[in-house]
This record gives C-alpha cells, structure tokens and sequence, in this order.
C-alpha cells in the first residue's frame, strides 16, 4: 500500500471517529469548545498526517507504524481497573496528589486527592461543563494544531485528562502525579488531554507517570497544554516506561510569562515507539526554562524527542540538557530547536545531546537547530554520540572492579547530570532504580 | 614476584617496548628512569593491563602466573597497582562509592566478606592519615578538578587502600611540593614489607632520597640499557643521560 493512501485511509478513519465522537457527545458539548474540535479536524484534513519525508517525522515514520500495527476498530474503554491492580504502580502510594487515569479518563474513585487551598484538579470534562474563564481563555489557545497533525487529532477528540488549576500565591506542597494506566485485552486508542494554569506566584510540582496493564497495542496521543503565569515556578516530570507494544506521542506546549521558572524533565525507558514534542514559549521578559532529558532503551524500543525553546523578548535564559543510553536494536532521535527572535536580545540559550551507544546494532539521530534573529546573545549547542570514554574504563578496572561494574558507574555518571536536579525523592528514587535494572 | 622476559609492545604501528627483560623479588624496590618518551609509562601500562598495547613477544610472569592473559581488575585483584601518571578526571563518580565498590570488589576476590558502611569509613580514615590526605575531596567526584598534587595523593591514598603487593608508581612524584613529596615517600615506606614490590619510575633523585631503591634502570628506546645500584641515579642526576647515549653509541 503506498504511502498517500495509507496517510489518507488513517484520515477517513478517524474522520469516522469523529462522527461517532459527536453522537456521543449528544449536542452536550459547549459550542465554543466544541468548535475548537472541529476546526481541529479541518487542520487534521488539512495538512494530513505526516508521511515518510515529512522533516518532522522522517526519523520516525509515526504514521506507516500505526497504519501497520492499528485497525483502530474500538475506542478504549475504562471500568477495567481495581484498587489492587494499583499496588505494584509507581507512586500510588506516595504522599502526593494521585489522579488515576484509566485509558486517559479520570477515575475519581482511585483518585486520591487532598484537598489543598488554592488547587484545583478535576476531570477535563467536569471543566468543559463548567466553561470557566481560565478554561475558555486557555484551552486549544496554545497548541497550534495547524502545526502538528497529532496535537491536532489530540484536539478534536479532547474531552479527557485532567485540568488543573494552581490559584495566584499558591505554593502547592505535595506534587501532583497523574498515572496514566493502560487497560484492556485488545488494541485501543485514547487521547488524553490536559490544561494546566499556574497562576502568578505559585508554586507546582507535578509529574506525569505511564504504566501500561494491559495487553495488545495501544495508541496513546496525548496534548497538554501548561501556562506558567508571572513569577511562577513550575516543575514537570514525565516518566514513560510502558509496554513494547505501546506507541506513544506526546505533544507538550507550554507558555511562560514573565519571571517564571520552568524545569521539564523527561524519562524514557521502555515502549514501541515513543515521540515527544516539548514547545516551550517564552512569551515575556526574564523567563528561565529548563530542559532535561534522559531515555535508556533497549530490544526495539524508538525514542524521539523534538523540543523546541521560542525566545520572543529579552533577557532571557533556557538551557537544555539531553542524555540517551541506546542498547540493542533500540534508536534515539533528538531534535532540539531554538529560536531566538529579534526582540529577544540578551538571551541566553544552551543545548546539548550525548549519547552513548552500548550496541553496535544501536542509532541515534540529532540534530540542534538554532534560528537567530537577534544579535546580542549567547547560545551555544553540542552534541555527541559515542561509546564508554576507554580511559576511564581502565583507571576503575585497574582498581580491581569489573568490566560490567566499571561500565554501570560510568553509565550512572553519564545520567547523572540530569537526576542530580530531581528534587523529589520518591521519583528520583525510582528513575535510579529503572536505571539499575536497565544496566544491570 | 616479577619476571619479564623480552617484551615487545606497540600502539597502532609504532613499537614502543622493544626487548624489556627485568625481575623483581619480593622485598625489592626499583627505580626506572630514562628521557622522555622512552617507554616507561608504556610498560607500566602493559604491566597493568592497557589494552591499547599490543604485545608483540615475550612474556610477564607475575607470581607464578602468566600476567598479560589476566583482564586489569583480575591484575589488581591479585595485587597489582598502578598510580597513573595522569590520573583521569571522571565527574559524576563519587570519589568514596568508587573506593567502596573497588575495596569490595578486591576483598570478594580474595575470599574475604564485604566491608559495610562503618569498617569501610573506619579503614578509609586511617588510610587518609597515612597520606595526610583532604577528606573534603572523598565528597568530590573522582579526581574532578584535583589539583595535581591532590590527583597524585589521590593515588597513594588508593594504594594504601587497596595494599597491593606489587605497586608501580608511574612518575608519582611530579607535581608534588617537598612536602607531599615527603607524604608520599612516607606513605610508600609504611606499605613496604618483605612480600612486597615496588617500582617507580620518576625523573628526579629528589624521590629517591626517601624511597631508597635496590635497583636503578635506564630505559631508552624501548629497553633497558643499564642497570645498577642507586648510585646510578646519583650519576644521572649530575650528568644526565647522554653519557649513556654515547656508550651505546659506542657498542653498537
Ligand atoms: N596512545 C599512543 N598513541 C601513539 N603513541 C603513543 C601512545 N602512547 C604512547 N605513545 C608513544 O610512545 C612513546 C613512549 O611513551 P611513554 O608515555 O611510554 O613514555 P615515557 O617514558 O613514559 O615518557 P615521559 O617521561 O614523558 O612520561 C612516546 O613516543 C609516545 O608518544
Ligand atoms: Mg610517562
């Protein structure tokens, strides 16, 4: 099957979910809502999915992988998942707010949140019925879906994930981790979606967490959209480690006001085919934005990170640190793009992507784009890809440790500089210990 | 303990060991010396297990056994210890989980239980004292911004700890100020023991003052060309090394 019609059977397929979407949703949904989905699906049909040489997307052929592993027959469906199936999930029982996500639907029953002064977590689709003004001011006003077939999809079908909103000089103690669960026998699909609003001066910790319990492929096209008001600080952790059989994209946009502080941390261990897209805008003066990455794979397992930082005022400053460990068969693609545009002088902007490769049969692909337009910044980019430095290999040899040992602490030492910055033990703790089990 | 036996070893095409015969019995202390790029931290890497050398001919026993078919830890499992010229920097690699795993990775080896958390820390405190070494820079990641001295301390401190039986000591005395000169000397003479070796190679007559050797070498062109007691460094001290290149000049 050529590519043009396999791009173009995907579209009449989800063209035909959409319809069964609105039935549905009965003619419930708030129009204005309702007509960003729509228009959603004009760009969708628009600029269709992207094909082999689309310069997104040419590592990553996202679209023939789903023509190939998907008849997207069903949407997934929830009601599957018990309290004791959560017992062996990452952070379930930490001290934090837990919202449980089935299939990308909020389970309020398993969730457990606290109430907090100044929080507010609900189902996005409680929030839609609600219509409040941050809802209505920020929902589909960020992510472009013109842009990205994918965010596009995302948008047409939102209706669920979680909203989250942190009221102005909120300090948010305990993070909020939202665990993604995936359930079920056969092949689905889900696309969640969220809204986050930190208001001015607040403070947020939130960390997004991917389990997958179910069996067969599934299809996660996940959108979220986070806006960082003024003066807030707002850290974000994504932890996917899923099944081999799981096909993940995320697209992530978020927006930055004026002496505001963003650290996204991204960790990548296991699944299919994992593609994240990370937009930071930052929209005013004296934003900070950091950008952390690290995947260890291995079998088949394909991770792409594209991130891309927008300074469009002054005297700001991003800095982007990205590390993969590729083992096997697995491939790493990186992609960081910065743009610095003309007003925004007195930038600072930093990137880098190492990687090391422990098997011969590993790839990985990067590439920094920088786009200058103003002239009094600093930036600079590096990328490397390479083994275990020899040298060192041989000092800790010489000191009676093993080659297999020697390898592992270098290796930790490698992912170091991006765990170092977690300041939450408990997954901090966690991403160690997959590490381990990943080099052991 | 020690018998090479006309070994040859290059890098890449270029031979660099070119017929190195020498023997070390327990008890002894060696020195070799020799201009630069003569060989010397070549052979002290071979000794040590570099598998960037490709050895060409000849052969190393080590206490009986054939030392270069043994990996490097294997070489320093059994006892062999070589304080690197230049100590290489690793960031991210705490300096005292590296001693930790490296001591217990030596001790399971010899059949020994692990040390836990409080003997590590109590043996790593008498050992520092040995060596008059900072405790500030076991916080740091391994020689990570050391100066050169404190890589070179670093060295005789692990050393101390791991207590080889056969130590090399690859020009440990450079960099150093007289009085971790001094340190490292006393550090060296305090390991001595008549079932112990030790060889180092240096450039100065300063070291030797404290670390007396049995025996002196010169090292030129890939091989010994003269050996003798320490007088002979007291000789090349004052005349340096062309004397030698005239009488080999001489016989051949
Ligand atoms: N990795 C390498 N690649 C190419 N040449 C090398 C390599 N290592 C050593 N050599 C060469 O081998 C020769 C011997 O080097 P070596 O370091 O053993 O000398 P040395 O006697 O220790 O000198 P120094 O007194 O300066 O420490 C030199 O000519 C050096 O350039
Ligand atoms: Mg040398």
């Amino acid at each position: 099957m050529s590519t043009k019609s396999a791009k173009a059977e995907l579209e009449n397929i989800f063209n035909t979910h959409f319809e069964d979407f609105e039935k549905s949703l009965n003619g419930l949904s708030e129009k204005s809502t309702h007509e960003i989905r729509k228009s959603a699906l004009d760009s969708l049909n628009h600029i269709g999915f992207p094909g082999n040489k689309h310069e997104e997307y040419k590592y990553t052929p996202l679209t023939r992988q789903l023509q190939k592993n998907f008849r997207f027959e069903r949407f997934a469906s929830t009601g599957k998942l018990k309290l004791e199936d959560l017992k062996d999930v990452p952070f379930y029982n930490e001290n934090a707010h837990i919202v449980v996500l089935e299939n990308g639907v909020v389970n309020t029953e398993l969730s457990k949140v606290n109430g907090a002064q100044g929080l507010g977590i609900m189902p996005l689709k409680e929030a839609f019925k609600q219509n409040n003004e941050a809802l209505a001011n920020n929902f589909g006003r960020h992510l472009f879906a013109e842009k990205d077939a994918f965010a596009a999809l995302n948008t047409a079908f939102a209706e669920n994930g979680a909203y989250i909103h942190i009221e102005r000089n909120t300090s948010v103690e305990k993070p909020i981790v939202l665990l993604y669960i995936t359930t079920g026998s056969g092949e689905l699909t889900y696309h969640p979606r969220n809204l986050i609003v930190a208001e001015e001066n607040c403070e947020v910790n939130v960390i997004e967490s991917f389990t997958s319990l179910n069996k067969g492929n599934a299809f996660i096209n996940q959108s979220s959209e986070i806006v960082v008001e003024k003066n807030a600080r707002f850290n974000y952790f994504k932890l996917q480690n899923e099944s081999e059989s799981t096909y993940h994209i995320d697209n992530t946009q978020v927006v930055q006001h004026r002496d505001s502080l963003f650290n996204a941390y991204t960790f990548t261990f296991d699944g299919a085919l994992i593609r994240n897209n990370l937009n930071i805008a930052l929209e005013e003066e004296h934003c900070e934005a950091h950008m952390y990455g690290l995947y260890l794979t291995h079998g088949k397992t394909h991770v792409d990170n594209h991130t891309v930082v927008d300074h469009k005022e002054p005297n700001s400053f991003s800095n982007e640190i990205y590390k993969g460990i590729v083992n096997d068969h697995s491939k790493g693609v990186f992609n960081g793009k910065i743009f610095v545009r003309q007003p925004a002088q007195k930038t600072n902007a930093f990137q880098s992507n190492k990687n090391i490769l422990l098997s011969d049969n590993a790839t990985v692909n990067t590439k920094p784009q920088l786009e200058i337009w103003a002239d009094d910044v600093k930036c600079s980019h590096g990328c490397t890809t390479g083994q275990l430095d020899e040298e060192s290999l041989f000092y800790l040899r010489s000191r009676g440790i093993s080659l297999q040992k020697a390898r592992n602490i270098l290796l930790h030492a490698f992912a170091s500089d991006v765990l170092e910055h977690v300041s939450i033990s408990f997954l901090k703790e966690h991403v160690e210990y997959l590490i381990h089990k990943e080099l052991d | 303990m020690l018998k090479i036996k006309n070994l040859h070893a290059r890098i890449e095409d270029k031979e660099i060991l070119k017929g190195i015969n020498l023997e070390v019995k327990p008890g002894e202390v060696h020195a070799i010396m020799g201009p630069n790029g003569s060989g010397k931290s070549t052979l002290a890497s071979v000794l040590a297990g570099r598998e960037d050398y490709e050895v060409t001919e000849g052969s190393v026993e080590y206490l009986g056994e054939d030392l270069l078919e043994k990996a490097p830890e294997d070489r320093a499992r059994s006892g062999v210890f070589l304080a690197f010229q230049y100590p290489v920097e690793i960031p991210g690699v705490s300096s005292t989980n590296f001693l930790k795993t490296a001591v217990n990775q030596v001790r399971e080896f010899r059949g020994e239980k692990p040390l836990d958390a409080v003997g590590f820390l109590q043996m790593i405190k008498e050992k520092m004292k040995l060596v008059d070494m900072d405790q500030s820079l076991l916080g740091r990641s391994l020689n990570e911004g050391f100066s050169g001295g404190e890589k070179k301390r670093n060295e005789i401190f692990q050393m101390a700890v791991l207590d080889p039986k056969l130590a090399i000591l690859d020009e440990t005395d450079s960099g150093l100020d007289i009085d971790a000169l001094k340190i490292v000397a006393d550090g060296v003479n305090k390991l001595k023991s008549p079932d112990k070796a030790t060889i180092v190679v240096t450039h100065y007559q300063r070291l030797l003052d404290y670390i007396v050797p049995d025996f002196v070498h010169v090292l030129y062109q890939g091989k010994i060309v003269k050996s003798g007691d320490k007088n002979l460094a007291l000789q090349l001290e004052e005349k340096g090394y062309d004397w030698i290149k005239e009488e080999l000049k001489a016989t051949v």
